[in-house]
């Protein structure tokens, strides 16, 4: 359920946050999706879409962290942070 | 090709704007139609003795003869248009019986109102897509139905080819160890005609792969490689095309995914509209069942040609237990490909 | 694609199957809740990478899968309307409803049209004052938020030619009513990592008390369900029952606050009826009084009662995770995508379909 993709915001059109919308590039095909609930995302940004709506900012300080907790996991150690 | 693109209608649009049901009755109107559109661009000399029937030479050699009719909406598309995908589709038909295409019909069933200069654009698209395949189109027919029953445009068309080899590439050649080649990458025409789709569209660089396949099928065979089976992939991508050489040879196919070569925005909008890119159509590609022994140079032949640049091995022909179609996934793990069933529908779940 | 291509690293993956083996010392039965986790474990293969003490059983997060049949029927009788232009997610195309299913209802002439977007149907509407647009709408929390923007801005355009057939379901009493059961085998939970995107965390917290049970709200990629589920067993193996968010790229604890709002403002909480499963209180998202205008079911005068029909489908029983889509003795032969009896072997998403499409071979090699 729920298929939502991440993707970069290049441009924003409208004001009003009902009727903001953005072109955002999903790796080479870009759709225009609405960002009424993600009224503070900016050009450059990323953030994942279901059915036409941004429904969330990717928080690409969270990403790299777990990324990098991974590329820490060499069997022995933790991966970085537990809990909510 | 340029030249083509300039040529200008010799029938005026202002006289008759749109088809009408008088163009497909065989009087003077469709005459003009015939003679200055069809005949005008599809010249040769076969076609301008204006027979009812086109007069072939004699040959020596085993013919190869096939047909297909297009429906496609829309009937223009990045990369190409349902003209140019019916010139490819039925030459690649052909060639994938290692046939040299010669000789193509055209029948055309047009919807009453369908703009006059829609169907030159048509036309022009199909004579230059000849001409690059090394084609005549040397015979033809027009009707004409009532608005709202044709989707504007149908094409049928045949096609005539000479087998000049002695070769059988069929699914009964096929052996088990057989290499399998895909000539490009995948998903490229069913993405590029999705990007239209009213409720779903997108943008994206994305073309039609359709083109004509015939020069790399003749290279593998002048080379003198024992090519075992040829099939082009159309709807149901790839894994309908594996799964219908597994069914009529009755053994397996193990392919690699991660082999499977696909462009990353054909990939990025698979994603988006949640699509398994390996059931998408393809107009312009096909793959190869040769002998493991083969493989590299079939693949040194098939890089050559411009059409097939991007040939790589996916896979290996195998026994399992049921005559399926098995992938070897990124992470390790084996899944079987099932034989699409119906037409693949993009999802949000 | 990037922050997706990462997480699908076959050593990453690999690694985090070996720390899960080295972790766990007792058989452990976890349920994923979402469809899209269902599908991508098969697809991946995450289930043959786990150690056999792990079992994983499929949850009832497939939106398509629970819509019930008497609201498809519902839709059918709509779409056959020559007035009407009905819009709905490819996803619901081919989900039977009695009397066969949209698709084909569309072949027999009637305007059904796919949308990717809520927004799309809007669009229609507007292109097409003459017709009476009406949109299906089924899904999650995660896809409430776009069906309440699109109502809103119906309103706001003041437009009397559109409508909803509303569905949405709820996550949280579907998850309590499972745990309810007497024979709930499911001892944690992969929570469904986009539905937490809209809806934060909270209403899980009482949930994993109540019944003591972890859940971790978990992603879709491979490397996300296995560190989901690493963190789930290692809380089991630790006699713990927390809420973890194993996808903080995408989830907060408060979730998405805007979404939320326009959903208050659209929707109230209402019963509704899981195809399967039967009513669940609470567990849907019907339009409240202040949008009843745009509800499709009183504009068309629809009653969405229904009679079960006697069938062999044990859909109810899969999407409870009580039974595998294997062991249904209709799978595979009288039950197929082709002709499929009940929801999950149709939805892309379903765990029949999910199965039937991601099996592995008779014969490895």
């Amino acid at each position: 359920m729920c298929l939502a993709v991440p993707g970069r915001i290049l441009g924003i059109q409208g004001e009003e946050s009902l009727w903001r919308t953005g072109r955002v590039d999903f790796g080479g095909v870009i759709k225009e999706v609405s960002l009424a609930c993600v009224p503070d995302a900016q050009p450059g940004e990323y953030v994942i879409v279901h059915a036409g709506v941004a429904i969330s900012r990717l928080d690409q300080e969270e990403a790299s962290r777990m990324l990098e907790s991974l590329r820490s996991i060499d069997g022995l150690s933790e991966p970085g942070g537990e809990g909510a | 090709m340029n030249e083509v693109f300039e040529m200008r209608c010799p029938l005026p649009f202002r006289e008759y704007p749109q088809v009408l049901m008088a163009h497909g009755g065989g009087g003077r109107l469709m005459h003009t139609l015939v003679e200055r559109m069809f005949g005008a661009a599809f010249s040769n000399p076969i076609l301008d003795r204006r027979h009812d029937a086109a007069v072939l030479p004699a040959s020596p050699h085993r013919m190869a003869f096939t047909t297909d009719s297009y429906v496609v909406r829309p009937l223009f598309f990045p990369g190409g248009d349902i003209g140019s995908m019916a010139v490819h589709g039925t030459v690649n038909d052909l060639a994938m019986s290692g046939a040299r295409p010669q000789y193509l019909s055209a029948g055309f069933i047009l919807e009453e109102g369908l703009p006059m200069e829609t169907l030159w654009r048509v036309v022009v698209s199909m004579r230059c897509a000849a001409l690059q395949a090394g084609v005549s189109i040397v015979t033809g027919d027009t009707k004409v139905v009532d608005a709202g029953q044709g989707d504007g445009l149908f094409i049928n068309t045949a096609g005539i080819g000479v087998i000049e080899h002695g070769l059988a590439i069929e699914p009964g050649s096929v052996a088990v160890g057989d290499a399998v080649l895909i000539s490009g990458d995948v998903g490229r025409h069913g993405m590029a005609v999705m990007a239209l789709r009213e409720g779903l569209e997108f943008e994206s660089a994305i073309e039609s792969d359709s083109a004509p396949v015939a020069e790399p099928v003749l290279g593998l065979i002048r080379a003198g490689i024992d090519v075992h089976c040829l099939r082009d992939l159309t709807r149901g991508g790839l894994t309908a095309t594996l799964n219908e050489i597994a069914e009529a040879t009755s053994m397996g196919i193990r392919i690699t995914e991660e082999a499977v070569p696909v462009r990353g925005d054909v990939s990025a909008a698979c994603e988006v509209l949640g699509l398994d890119v390996m059931q998408v159509a393809c107009e312009g590609r096909f793959v190869a069942f040769v002998a493991e022994a083969d493989a590299e140079q079939a693949l040194a032949i098939l890089k050559a040609h411009p059409v097939s640049a991007d040939a790589v091995r996916i896979g290996t022909v195998e026994l399992n237990g049921g005559a399926e179609v098995v992938a070897r996934g990124a992470l390790g793990w084996d899944r079987v490909l099932p034989m699409p069933s119906g037409e693949q529908l993009p999802r949000i779940c | 694609m990037r922050y997706v291509a990462e997480y699908r690293d076959p050593e990453w993956a690999r690694r985090l199957a070996e720390q899960i083996a080295r972790v766990v010392t007792r058989p452990w039965t976890l349920m994923e809740v979402c469809g899209g986790q269902t599908h991508s474990i098969l697809r991946h293969g995450i289930d043959a990478m786990l150690p056999a003490e792990i079992t994983l059983i499929h949850g009832p997060g497939c939106p398509v899968c629970v819509t019930p049949v008497g609201l498809i029927d519902a839709a059918l009788q709509i779409a056959a309307r020559p007035e009407v232009l009905f819009c709905s997610f490819g996803d619901m195309l081919r989900v039977p409803g009695t009397h066969g299913d949209l698709l084909s209802a569309k072949a027999a002439g009637a305007d059904v049209r796919m949308v990717y977007s809520p927004l799309d149907a809007v669009s229609l509407a507007m292109r097409h004052p003459d017709r009476q647009v009406v949109f299906f709408g089924v899904g999650f929390e995660t896809t409430a938020p776009a069906t309440a923007l699109a109502v809103v801005q119906a309103a706001a355009r003041g437009l009397s030619n559109f409508s909803l057939l509303v569905s949405h379901v709820r996550v949280p009493p579907a998850m309590e009513a499972l745990l309810s059961m007497a024979d709930c085998r499911v001892q944690g939970f992969l929570a469904a990592g986009h539905v937490c995107t809209v809806m934060g965390t909270a209403e899980y917290e009482s949930i994993a008390a109540k019944y003591r049970v972890p859940i971790v709200v978990t992603g879709f990629e491979p490397v996300d369900l296995l560190q989901g589920i690493l963190r789930c067993v290692r809380q089991l193996e630790g006699g713990r029952h927390v809420v973890e968010n194993e996808y903080p790229r995408a989830v907060c604890d408060s979730g998405n606050e805007p979404a939320q709002r326009w959903m208050r403002e659209v929707f109230r909480v209402v019963s509704r009826e899981w195809r399967g499963m039967g009513e669940i209180p609470d567990s849907g998202l019907g339009l409240a009084q202040a949008y009843a205008r745009f509800d499709a079911a009183q504009r068309f005068g629809m009653g969405t009662e229904w009679t079960p029909m006697a069938t062999e489908c044990q859909s109810g029983m899969v999407l409870q995770g009580q039974m595998r889509p294997t062991q249904c003795p209709a799978f595979g032969t009288r039950c197929s995508p082709e002709h499929p009896l009940g929801a999950t072997m149709v939805s892309s998403e379903g765990a029949c379909a999910a199965y039937h499409r991601y099996r592995r071979p008779k014969v490895t090699s």
